[in-house]
């Protein structure tokens, strides 16, 4: 592996989970699709501040352009407080005239320079390595490893001093506001923090993967946990993964890495859906399957009680009974029996059915239960 | 702070949207240590009475006093139970850690809950019957159970004054025979408890006042004094025979409420 290839990889990971952090709490406060809007909407005011600056690494660039992210958000309030569209609608309204207006910009004053649209969308990272932090003659690096990894790091101290008030004002924002917090400031916060590293991961990725980090990886963690803390450190873990394994699979194809990335954040979200511990496709499943067995070996036991010393006893217990008195298909009868003999709840003698201990433990307790 | 004030004051509260009043003209006092309902059909502005006086939302005009101070000062004296439906149960927490949330008041920004507050917030789920649940996560618990949690977060508070926004809504009745014990222990400590509600039959059975409520204060005081057949037709409009028939009452053949006056 060459050092290129390292330092591609280091920024795709400290974009990814300079991403995941925020949105984790956008998934939460089910607005995922604001990182959409925001990411689309802050384009005019990266070619407004390219314009001034002239410099796509420019801290008033990074400021202006999330200002403009800020008034997305703003915007969209506007809309949506008029009563006369819901909020999916105001977003769905607000970003595109504003992306528009920002490929306008482009298409008529910036033809000539980096900014063009295929970068807007998917962004290069493979060119990442070629512009270098230089200081004082001293070469530090990619430039864009060091903006991204400031913006993971004011993430990160903005996530853990006001993880606890974060929480909150997500989970119960009428409690927040009665106790003082402030969840109305707490959102605009959280909101520049998105549009300030959605547009300093934009120069790397475009806004499509910003959209995709945000969103897959908090969406994956999701379902694999119940507590909120395991939840952003997971995201963050997931979102490193995406990126080293799109890096790969980008290799691997001779595709762009951003779309790679993009992709394997989904294969990992689509992973999770199948296989993830409780909530996953596989284990709900597997409990329904189990429950539909453990259910019809708790019949096959109570039956089996309730006969047991009977004078119908030598009926009720043979085995070929089973399909009239419970209802049972012949197939269906047949293995529940070799499921509950091989599980030693009941016994098989010459065509008749006797329970074991185990069994009329088995059974009691499912009455017991009812 | 004066020890004598009523719990709670309000005045010439005014709330709108847009040109549609919400809640008009409202004025009322709660006394300390009692148990309030207030009743008032959907639309009545029962929850949005509650919110303008917890600042969160905004009164076109009026004043309100908790113990004689603004809400703002006493804001820690208050305890407050939103609507069960108003958070969103799959959030990835558990019971503790909602109950703790209770606690975020008095810890104010950034300080973290400690062992100190964990314990009291274990105490808090004890006292609703809840301590087992402690480490569950919260989509896994029944209604009553996510109830009895929000009630613990208002324990914790250990406020003076109680505001509980329809905390009987579709609870079983051993949740409910829990709530209205809790309660009652918590008007004989002293706290001042104001309850959204909506069946009529146990308004007498639970509430010392009771404020009758359709966007004006049609009644508000003594239970026996204010809820009458009179002040409820004022309140719900016609039909409130039905609506507060006892069911140990015979069923009259025809629903429709006798004119006494």
């Amino acid at each position: 592996m060459s050092l290129a290839q390292l330092e591609i990889q280091l920024v795709a990971t400290v974009v990814a989970v300079a991403c995941a952090l925020p949105g984790v709490f956008l998934i939460l406060r089910r607005m995922a699709m604001m990182s959409d809007a925001i990411s689309h909407a802050i384009l005019p005011g990266i070619v407004v501040g390219f314009f001034l600056t002239e410099n796509l690494a420019s801290p008033f660039l990074i400021v202006a352009a999330a200002l403009t992210g800020l008034l997305t958000v703003g915007l969209v309030e506007v809309v949506e407080r008029t009563k006369l569209v819901k909020e999916d609608a105001a977003i769905g309204l607000v970003f595109p005239v504003l992306f528009s207006l920002g490929v306008i910009l482009i298409a008529r004053f910036a033809g000539d320079v980096h900014l063009d649209t295929d970068a807007v969308l998917l962004g290069e990272l493979a060119f990442a390595p070629f512009d270098r932090f230089v200081l004082a003659g001293w070469d530090l690096g990619p430039r864009s490893l060091w903006v991204m990894g400031g913006v993971l790091l004011i993430n990160l101290i903005f996530l853990t001093t006001f993880y606890k008030e974060l929480k909150l004002a997500t989970f119960d924002a009428g409690l927040a506001a009665a106790l003082g917090f402030l969840p109305g400031v707490l959102h605009y916060a959280l909101m520049g923090l998105v549009s300030l590293t959605a547009v300093s991961a934009f120069d790397a990725v475009g806004s499509i993967l910003v959209v995709a980090l945000m969103v897959g990886p908090p969406a994956t963690a999701y379902l694999l946990t119940d507590r909120l803390a395991v939840m952003v450190g997971l995201s963050a873990g997931l979102g490193a993964l995406s990126a080293i394994s799109g890096y790969w699979l980008a290799f691997a194809l001779d595709a762009s890495i951003a779309g790679s990335m993009a992709t394997m954040a989904g294969v990992w979200f689509g992973v999770a859906v199948l296989c993830a511990p409780e909530r996953g496709v596989v284990a709900r499943y597997r409990t329904r399957r189990n429950q539909k067995w453990r259910f019809a070996e708790q019949m096959l036991t109570i039956h089996l009680m309730q006969h047991e010393d009977t004078p119908q006893a030598d009926r009720e217990t043979r085995e070929a009974h089973l399909q009239e008195h419970l209802g049972w298909t012949p197939t269906f009868a047949e293995r529940v029996v070799r499921r509950s003999t091989q599980r030693g709840t009941i016994e098989r003698t010459n065509g008749h059915l006797a329970l074991t201990p185990r069994g009329r433990k088995v059974a009691k307790q499912a009455l017991e239960r009812t | 702070m004066d020890s004598n004030a009523p719990a709670l004051t309000v005045r010439d509260l005014t709330v709108a949207y847009r040109d549609e009043p919400v809640l008009w003209d409202i004025d009322l006092t709660v006394p300390a240590g009692i148990l309030m309902g207030i009743v008032g059909p959907n639309g009545a502005g029962k929850t949005t009475f509650i919110q303008t006086i917890l600042g969160l939302v905004d009164a076109a005009a009026g004043d309100v006093r908790i113990f004689g101070a603004s809400y703002e000062e006493q804001r820690y004296r208050v305890g407050y139970v939103p609507q069960r439906g108003s958070v969103d149960w799959d959030f990835p927490t558990n019971a503790l850690d909602v109950v703790l949330m209770g606690l975020y008041g008095q810890l104010g920004w950034f300080r973290r809950p400690g062992a100190t507050e964990r314990e009291a917030a274990r105490a808090a789920l004890d006292k609703v019957g809840m301590a087992e649940y402690a480490d569950r996560q919260i989509s896994q618990l029944s209604g009553g159970q996510q109830q009895r949690v929000f009630l613990a977060r208002a324990l914790v508070q250990d406020a003076d004054l109680y505001f509980m926004d329809e905390p009987f809504q579709g609870v079983d009745a051993t949740t409910e025979r829990a709530i209205i014990d809790l309660l009652r222990e918590l008007r004989e400590r002293g706290c001042t408890v104001v309850v959204v509600h909506h069946d009529l039959q146990t308004v007498p059975e639970y509430f010392d006042h009771v404020m009758l409520l359709n966007v004006r204060r049609i009644a508000s005081g003594p239970v026996e004094e204010v809820f009458t057949d009179e002040n409820l037709r004022l309140t719900y409009g016609g039909r409130v025979g039905f609506l507060r028939r006892r069911q140990d009452a015979p069923v009259p053949p025809d629903p429709v409420p006798h004119n006494e006056s």
